[in-house]
């Protein structure tokens, strides 16, 4: 993996077991996400990241590279139209760091090579992270997010 | 300690050198600044604890990304809540119109 685009930090007032539950349990990532993060999360894998609604389209797909709860998880990330093809295949780590009663999670974006995935992931890793910290500090994620997820849907 | 972090211009002037491109070193924000180096990691170190830089480190190299997260938070908190109002009032207005426009059709359904 090449220096990653995107380094995202949270800090999240959950034991560090609830923030890993929370990327990958998918009953919990529709939540604060609008999507389900669905795979068995054994090394290898296909995991798959499922827009909420009736037509449950997968935006994105990917491998579990490496995984090592409740701490590393490391996945390949790709439009489903692009498996396969490596220029358009990034990476994403997901760190999480007990801190007492509280988590650090460092979410890192690797070999983004195509603009679009590029432009998309900037604007909604941000997005995504004050979701999931709203979602577990107050059990509620952010309407903003919603809102997005709906022009999403009607493109 | 968001605040603190921004209320200093060569601290927003790093923080727009990593908007335009993630993943530099120290050396490579400190080229071309009119401060020492240790100038420059003073000020990185003072952005990285009120969580506005994140880093990675490739090896021995320390790179410097923007995060944003705590200022869409700031956002969020003043202007979110607008927003968010806004949408509720609206979706209010929706029911409302709505209610308003079955009862139209009932009455004129009671008429014909």
């Amino acid at each position: 993996m090449s220096a990653p685009e995107f380094v995202y930090t949270v800090y999240i007032a959950a034991p560090a077991e609830r923030v890993w539950n929370a990327l990958v349990d998918g009953d919990v990532t529709r939540k604060y996400w609008g999507h389900e993060n669905r795979s068995d999360w054994r090394p290898g894998s296909r995991w798959e990241h499922v827009r909420v609604g009736p037509g449950g389209e997968v935006d994105v797909a990917g491998r579990v590279i490496e995984i090592d709860p409740p701490h590393r998880l490391v996945v390949s990330w790709f439009s489903p139209e692009d498996e396969g093809d490596s220029a358009r295949t990034s990476h994403v780590t997901y760190e999480v760091t007990a801190m007492g009663e509280e988590a650090r999670l460092v979410v890192t974006h690797s070999d983004l090579n195509e603009e679009g995935m590029r432009l998309g992931v900037s604007a909604g890793w941000p997005l995504v992270l004050s979701s999931l910290k709203s979602y577990l500090e107050a059990g509620k994620g952010l309407a903003a997010l919603d809102r997005r997820i709906e022009e999403l849907s009607d493109q | 300690m968001v605040f603190k972090a921004l209320a200093d211009e060569s601290r927003r002037q790093l923080l727009d050198r990593l908007f335009a491109r993630g993943g530099q070193t120290l050396g490579m924000l400190a080229a071309g600044l009119p401060m020492s180096r240790q100038a420059v990691a003073k000020h990185l170190a003072i952005l990285e604890a009120a969580n506005l830089v994140s880093v990675h480190w490739r090896g021995r190299e320390k790179l410097h990304y923007l995060n944003p997260i705590p200022i869409g938070e700031i956002v969020r908190r003043w202007v979110g809540k607008f927003e968010d109002a806004r949408v509720e009032s609206l979706t209010g207005l929706k029911a409302e119109l709505e209610d308003a426009a079955i009862e139209i059709k009932e009455k004129r359904n009671v008429r014909t």
